[in-house]
């Protein structure tokens, strides 16, 4: 077997394919380095490539698997975002800041996955510290759309989306803190879920907002989301918020379901559908999406989020204000950049911090300044804190008579490089269907289910209850045994 | 208006390091002293992606404070960020508490000034609470550069606030003494100021007598001894009633205090004080103590010297001043209990007396701490016992305690036998010395007789002469009174 399937292939059949020796791992890294290196031009969807530890795991994890005993990931090649702390590998965060920095530690995601002999080939492009909602605001350049390469690929974890979309990995790591692993899995017609706040360890990965950040993963289907998301779940004592309880096998959960969802209530919510600036494109497919599930057994149910609109405000309160504290740290005095030229120490922090955060990094630090100070910290945080509970109560009440909720990813398709570059609030409204899920801390997912008529995949969002991973999993798992729309392949 | 119209009102806030061996929020060590940066870790450089984990032990150690100060321990209290530049705050904030401090509503009584003059003072503490240290910047050495040290960044902090309660320097150093004895009598804090282990801030600010609203406090950062506490409020409280005199105002200021000189300066003042921008660290729950967690560490609490005073007062029958002395610190206390157990309760007089006496001046003297003193509690109240059953005098008593000091003994009998120091108390051994000295001096006989006790006194000198100062003056004075007025 050639490494050709790598594009087409779920992560399940290239675990297959290793485990019966059809494939070695080192075959495979090579295929994927290979054509991580083909598209970078045209993608710009990674940041730094690592070959030699690349082919240097794979090799080790082909050796552990002629020695016997190996898990399920060992040898399949994945790529990380890079906001996830990668021992002795620069992670820059796609800031000039961090350019060069090379983090002595790995994040526990990156842990979890190296020890499950999963094969990392590099770090993938986001925007400058996990915000925006394009991958356009990185340091390193935008990540490209794999669908339409004039487009954006979604953020902030676009160089995942995209790596995956375009077959070089079948599964990526990403973060999430207002819809950064569903949004741009949407805009690239590929699957990502984030789990419940604390389900995963936050050591390791750099902070954006602290109490929104959940890491997440990208692949070609709810099944392989399944496998690599139960390898990175699992308590974590350097993790304060990590939560200390039993992981779930949410593969087995899938491979043990007979693809209906009988009696399951999935909630439309009457107000996401009435959101001013929806695409007809994204509206018509998602409602499709609906009666397909309808078609399983599923019992669509109205349900109200009074407080829908209400997610952006108070996530553009609460983010930037945690991040103007989480980015305080880079100063130019222990690591990261310092600016050549200064006069004094506070001249040398302005330039520092002028010279290494881009524009929309010191947007937010400045509104989060603001928000925090003296006078206005009331009036706004502690509104927006407010807010927040008063949400996370709207979808708590909302559960009451559904079992999911159903719902765009985002109001359109992905638009056009720097179309939006000039307003960042329309950038910022793009997240109004994922952030309530960051502010109330619930598992949420995306999976395509259509095509808008430019041709650009649109994604189809499932919320659960607190800790329902499985539930959102199977549901997907069940809606692509039905569909093929994740099966589609970008025209590279 | 002349001084005495004037009242000082004076508030401290104390920072105690806290003796956990790892830091409130990595497993990096605390130990004092070691090459810099040696002991500052990934979470402590602030590197990206790392999270702090609060050390429990550092939270142990709040309660215990709390309990030995009567406070409240908050059920759920709550880290902030307290959020500025500064190259030896890695993070780019510290996390402390805020709005709900771990412990809240305190209080302190301590005893001030000695003797007549004596009184007792209770001091309110509206709160402490926990925090992180910072690290150091270096100016030496670095020719116009800063280095930096993050040792200490991360160094777990009880910071302990009172209430303005205090209306002189005197009162102030009473508080911050018997605060210093307290944290390191219960091992929350090893006290030691060189080191930094233990800093005061004081707010000072004075008002006419009678006024009932605060005048304008100036805060007297990071004072490290009880003399320069001292000091330094004198200088301010002087300061601030000349200028108020002058017809000058007090403006709100953070100063320093310059040893060298016994003065104040002005640090920064409160138009350049920085907006901290608290908010809840998201990065840690709330901190919650359940009541079988409080319970546990009152469980473990030794008595504390406030009890003890009283105890030692009231079933001692030692003086207040003694009681005091005895219990400025746990090892002195230790040290006098143990006596006491050992000589019986009874002998607790003479035991606190010697401790105080003799043993103190020496130990003073010599630099030796209580701990390391080669005289032991079981040999003071060895000592004591022989003295009271009349087996040596006090001045044989001296004699023993020098052996036992330098060494040369160390069982108190052994010593008394081998110096000769038994009294001579044998009636029969002792009547022809008194009867001799009766014949010899018949001008104090008939004095005494006379009814001058004081004539008694210098018959019972001619005994003691006589045996060389080894008859027993006590069985010396009933012999004499006996045969005089028999």
């Amino acid at each position: 077997m050639s490494a050709e399937p790598l594009l087409t292939s779920s992560l399940r059949e290239l675990a297959a394919a290793l485990a019966e020796r059809r494939i070695r791992a080192e075959a495979l890294a090579e295929a994927a380095l290979e054509r991580a290196q083909s598209l970078q031009e045209r993608l710009n969807a990674f940041i730094t490539l690592t070959p030699e530890s690349a082919l240097a795991a794979a090799r080790a994890a082909d050796e552990r698997r002629r020695a016997g005993n190996v898990s399920l990931l060992s040898g399949i090649p994945l790529a990380h975002k890079d906001l996830f702390c990668t021992r002795g590998v620069r992670t820059t965060a796609a800031s000039r800041m961090l350019a060069e920095f090379a983090p002595p530690y790995d994040a526990f995601v990156v842990e979890r996955l190296a020890d499950a002999g999963a094969v990392s080939i590099g770090k993938t492009n986001l925007d400058e510290f996990a915000m925006g909602s394009a991958n356009e605001h990185s340091h390193f350049g935008p990540c490209r759309n794999p669908w339409d390469t004039s487009r954006i690929a979604g953020g902030s974890s676009g160089g995942s989306a995209a790596a995956v979309a375009a077959g070089i990995v079948p599964v990526a790591t990403g973060t999430d803190t207002g819809g950064s692993v569903r949004q741009p899995a949407a805009m690239c017609g590929v699957t990502g879920i984030k789990p419940s706040y604390g389900r995963v360890s936050r050591y390791g990965i750099i902070a954006y907002a602290s109490s929104l950040d959940q890491a997440g993963v990208i692949a070609r289907s709810a099944e392989d989301c399944a496998l690599a998301l139960t390898a990175i779940e699992g308590f974590d004592p350097r993790d304060s918020t990590s939560l200390d309880r039993p992981v779930e096998d949410h593969a087995a959960a899938l491979a043990a379901a007979d693809g209906r969802l009988d009696g399951l209530r999935l909630g439309l919510p009457r107000e996401f559908f009435a959101v001013e600036g929806i695409d007809a494109d994204v509206r018509r497919a998602v409602e499709s999406a609906a009666r397909i599930y309808e078609s399983l057994g599923a019992r669509l149910v109205d349900v109200s989020l009074p407080r829908a609109e209400l997610a952006i405000p108070a996530y553009y309160v609460i983010a930037p204000a945690e991040a103007s504290s989480n980015l305080a740290r880079y100063d130019g005095v222990r690591y990261g950049y310092r600016a050549p030229d200064y006069a004094d120490l506070d001249d040398m922090y302005r330039k520092t911090r002028a010279q290494g955060f881009g524009d929309e990094v010191k947007r937010r630090i400045l509104v989060g300044t603001y928000v925090l100070s003296h006078g206005y910290y009331d009036a706004y945080y502690l509104q927006a804190q407010k807010l927040r509970r008063l949400i996370a109560e709207d979808y708590r009440q909302a559960f009451d008579s559904c079992d999911l909720i159903l719902a765009p990813t985002a109001p359109t398709t992905a638009w056009r490089l720097g179309e939006k570059g000039q307003d960042p609030v329309q950038e910022y409204l793009q997240d109004i269907y994922t952030i309530g899920a960051n502010l109330a801390g619930l598992p949420a997912l995306s999976h395509p289910c259509g095509f808008d008529s430019a041709g650009l995949p649109i994604g189809c969002q499932l919320i659960g209850p607190y800790l329902a991973e499985t539930r959102l999993l199977l549901a997907a798992h069940a809606f692509q045994g039905k569909t093929d729309w994740h099966r589609q392949l970008p025209p590279l | 208006m002349n001084r005495t119209d004037w009242e000082t009102v004076i508030g401290l806030e104390i920072h105690a390091q806290l003796t956990t061996r790892s830091k409130i929020f990595s497993g990096a060590s605390t130990a004092f002293g070691a090459e810099p940066n040696r002991q500052a870790c990934a979470i402590d450089v602030a590197l990206p992606g790392t999270l702090p984990v609060l050390n429990r032990g550092a939270v142990e150690r709040a309660i215990r404070l709390g309990l030995a100060i009567e406070a409240e321990i908050a059920e759920r209290s709550v880290f902030a960020r307290k959020n500025y530049f500064y190259p030896d705050l890695p993070k780019g904030y510290q996390i402390s508490q805020y709005e709900l401090p771990v412990v809240k509503n305190g209080a302190i009584t301590v005893q001030v000034g000695e003797g007549e003059a004596a009184y007792e003072k209770t001091v309110r503490i509206t709160r402490a609470h926990l925090e992180e240290d910072a690290g150091k910047s270096l100016h030496e050495d670095f020719h116009g550069m800063t280095g930096i040290d993050l040792n200490r960044a991360g160094t777990p902090l009880l910071e302990i606030v009172s209430e303005p309660d205090m209306r002189s320097a005197e009162e102030a150093v009473a508080y911050a003494r018997a605060l210093h004895t307290l944290v390191r009598w219960i091992g929350v804090c090893d006290g030691n100021m060189q080191e930094g282990s233990f800093r005061i801030d004081a707010n000072v600010s004075v008002r006419p007598k009678g006024e009932t609203r605060l005048g304008t406090r100036r805060e007297i950062k990071n004072l490290n001894s009880f003399r320069f506490l001292q000091q330094a409020i004198d200088y301010e409280v002087r300061w601030q009633i000349e200028t108020l005199e002058e017809g000058g105002t007090v403006q709100q200021a953070t100063v320093l205090f310059d040893p060298e000189r016994g003065e104040t300066r002005v640090m920064r003042t409160k138009e350049d004080a920085h907006d901290y921008r608290y908010f809840p660290d998201p990065d840690l729950l709330p901190l919650v103590i359940d009541r079988a967690w409080i319970e546990e560490v009152r469980s473990n609490l030794p008595e504390l010297p406030q009890a003890l005073r009283r105890r030692l007062v009231e079933a001692h029958g030692l003086t207040p001043y003694d009681a005091n002395l005895l219990t400025a610190s746990k090892e002195l206390a230790d040290y006098y209990l143990a006596a006491v157990a050992a000589a019986g309760q009874a002998l607790a007089k003479p035991c606190a007396n010697w401790i105080l006496g003799e043993l103190a001046a020496r130990l003073n003297r010599s630099g030796i701490e209580i701990g390391e003193s080669p005289v032991r509690p079981t040999h003071i109240a060895a000592l004591v016992q022989r003295v009271h059953d009349g087996t040596i005098s006090h001045a044989g008593a001296k004699k023993v305690f020098e052996a036992l000091w330098t060494g040369e003994g160390q069982d108190v009998d052994a010593i008394i036998e081998a110096q000769g120091l038994e009294q001579v108390s044998d009636e029969s051994a002792l009547e022809s010395l008194v009867d001799a000295a009766i014949a010899a001096n018949p001008k104090s006989v008939e004095e005494f007789r006379a009814g001058k006790e004081k004539a008694l006194n210098a018959l019972v000198g001619q005994v003691m002469k006589a045996s060389r100062g080894a008859a027993n003056p006590q069985r010396v004075t009933e012999l004499l009174r006996r045969k005089l007025t028999g």
